[in-house]
């Protein structure tokens, strides 16, 4: 069989499954739809929440960007990772046993304050949205790569798929779909990895083979190979990296951080029965999510020493098949600049001639390394595992933060369930909609935003939620001031030096690196935007009232475990 | 449960905190960071030791450090008799 044909048949059989969920798992309660119930178990809320987080960047995209970064990848290695150490250690227990449905609730009804409440929506509302059309766009790539069909169409159908059961089941079909997606995604994941790895250095576990010689019997180790070829080449060594150590360290912490603040992660957390199964299931998911992390760098590896062999000074008329194939979707772009017939791939842009996008070291890999057909479906069946998962999930956090947190706190507080049921499936079928609209047309900056809306996530509710943990004294005041100070200074940060709004445009931003603050990239100024904010949340409320004596209680109560029962929305 | 009790407790939930973080932010930005140069001339196998920490090392010390997180507390609570069941 065909490539094409096994990639209808493996993509039909799971969406097939993805759609058979949804019709089992249909919400009846705004409860349900908001939260599942509340009665997801935590090795279940551990899965769904792994495909939750890993998108169609940490699937598709992640070891590419490592592969042509070298060690500075670990920025997102251990900033994606380590994030979930602080969710687990400083804010899931806690959230859980305060036990209301969105991250606005929480801001809203600790700060005693709708101003609070609003500002946590619009900062959900735009990190959820770029975010969501990413997806969008990974959904199209894959389909028109694997099915041949056109961009527009392969949004159009991800877009009915996750309408189905994302209007359908809310929280709950959502879920116990991505429960199945994350068997999908990472089974597709690890399968090449592991041929991969056994091809090129016998060894069936990737982050083993990673350290391991070459199996050409050369006695060398794949890391010095790809060292030394890196060089060759003119660019720097793979092990060392180019990004100055207070930038690397910069953008892990405004990662970690963000990932901690996003709300579409920690609504999964008020989805388990106890405080202790939110503890619990913050430790599966990053378990769930290590398989992939740990095996990314590897693959990111391999991949490099792979193509660098296959392309590297050859004859362009002997390329194999799939570069012809990828260079139809412009993926891979090749000019012969010195008429040698030969591809150099070089560091130097004047001689180089290939230019490689990060996207498709994954989505090729497996045929660069000249795996069975089934494989690459496989590969393109979890890329929209990976994708229509975390869609699902930011929509859910769109539709929430318009039927609760605006409608039912805000405008109409009288509404019935069943009408608020209704506003959220509403909400949810526009939000496709416009996610959609975004996936066939992205404006130019949807990339860029993306890596941002960590920074924004990071500048806005991380503080607002630990202080609103971890001190009493914090009030209304303070934490609102701490937002809006955090969230403004990264904007205009990203706009100085991301877009260059006040230079005269794109074209002055690559000359602006130099006047960076403390040498700090827009993607790392999160952590500075953070640290403003806390700043002067701390500063203003101690020049402003203590919060009220019912709040302080609130505070006493979400720290000790007992009596969290279920999510309750009063 | 008294006041007395539910200080002690937060104060033994916050001790655990700065032990466990301390070693967060020693295996990621230490090692796989700041003294990443210098522990790079350590060997094992292919990997030095800096990238190791920065590639895989740190992301096994995390997920450790959750599920210890997740014994002590789990003992914490029932210590202090603030468990749920």
């Amino acid at each position: 069989m065909d490539v094409k044909m096994w990639t209808y048949l493996i993509v039909g059989l799971t969406f097939a499954l993805y759609i058979g969920i949804a019709i089992w798992s249909r919400a009846g309660s705004t409860k349900e739809f908001y939260v599942a119930g509340g009665g997801v178990s935590p090795l279940a809320n551990g899965m769904a929440t792994a495909a939750d987080w890993m998108s169609a960047a940490s699937f598709i995209s992640m070891a590419g960007i490592i592969s042509f970064a070298g060690y500075d990848g670990a920025v997102y290695l251990m900033g994606w990772t380590g994030g979930y150490v602080l969710l687990a250690l400083l804010l899931a227990p806690y959230l859980r046993k305060f036990g209301k449905f969105t991250v606005p609730d929480f801001i809203g009804d600790r700060y005693y304050s709708n101003t609070a409440r609003t500002v946590a929506v619009i900062c959900a509302l735009i990190v959820s949205f770029t975010y969501v059309a990413g997806q969008m766009r990974g959904v199209g790539l894959v389909f028109s790569r694997f099915l041949e069909i056109s961009i527009e169409w392969g949004v159009v159908v991800g877009m009915v798929i996750v309408f189905f059961y994302a209007v359908l089941g809310g929280m709950k079909g959502i879920t116990y779909t991505q429960v199945a997606q994350y068997c999908v995604l990472i089974f597709a994941y690890m399968v090449p990895a592991i041929f991969i790895s056994l091809a090129l250095t016998g060894n069936a576990f990737p982050q083993i083979g990673f350290g391991s010689t070459l199996n050409d019997g050369s006695g060398v180790y794949l890391l010095d190979k790809l060292d030394g070829l890196n060089q060759e080449l003119g660019f720097a060594a793979y092990t060392d990296g180019t990004k100055s150590m207070v930038d690397v360290f910069a953008i892990t912490f405004a990662l970690m951080v963000g990932t901690a603040g996003l709300p579409h992660v920690i609504v999964r957390f008020f989805t388990v029965p106890k405080v202790k199964d939110a503890r619990q299931s913050a430790g599966y998911a990053l378990l769930f999510i290590a398989i992939l992390y740990t095996t990314a760098p590897a693959v990111a590896a391999f991949a490099r020493t792979n193509m660098i062999n296959t392309v590297s000074n050859k004859e362009y008329a002997t390329m194999p098949e799939w570069f012809k194939k990828w260079e139809l979707t412009k993926l891979i772009k090749f000019e012969d600049k010195n008429g040698d017939g030969k591809i150099q791939y070089l560091k130097d842009k004047e001689t180089n001639e290939l230019t490689v996008d990060n996207d498709i070291m994954v989505l090729a890999n497996p045929e660069i390394a000249g795996l069975p057909n089934w494989v690459i479906a496989l590969v393109a069946a979890g890329g929209l595992a990976a994708a229509l998962s975390t869609a699902a999930g930011l929509l859910l956090v769109i539709s929430t933060s318009i039927s609760h947190d605006l409608i039912k706190k805000q405008l109409n507080p009288n509404i019935s369930e069943k009408n608020e049921l209704l506003w959220a499936r509403i909400a949810a079928g526009l939000a496709i909609v416009i996610a959609g609209y975004f996936g066939i047309n992205p404006p130019g900056f949807v990339a860029a935003v993306v890596a941002l809306a960590f920074g924004l996530a990071a500048a806005s509710f991380f503080p607002a939620i630990i202080l609103g943990i971890f001190s009493k004294r914090m009030n209304m005041q303070g934490a609102v001031a701490g937002m809006i100070v955090g969230i403004t200074l990264m904007i205009f940060y990203m706009l100085k030096f991301k877009f260059g709004i006040f230079d005269g445009g794109k074209d002055a931003v690559a000359g602006l690196a130099k006047s960076w603050w403390f040498g700090i990239s827009p993607e790392g100024f999160g952590t500075v935007a953070m640290l403003a904010n806390f700043a002067v949340a701390w500063a203003v409320s101690f020049m402003t009232p203590p919060p009220p004596a019912h709040v302080q209680q609130i505070v006493e109560d979400i720290r000790i475990p007992r009596g969290a029962g279920e999510a309750h929305a009063h | 449960m008294s006041n007395k009790n539910l200080k002690d407790y937060w104060k033994r939930n916050l001790l655990y905190l700065v032990i466990l973080l301390s070693i967060w932010f020693l295996c990621s930005y230490g090692a796989g960071i700041i003294w990443k140069d210098s522990l790079d001339s350590i060997r094992f196998g292919g990997f030095k030791l800096g990238f190791w920490f920065a590639q895989q090392g740190s992301i096994y010390v995390f997920c450790i450090l959750i599920f210890v997180y997740v014994w002590l507390m789990n003992k914490l609570d029932k210590e202090y008799d603030v468990h749920e069941d």
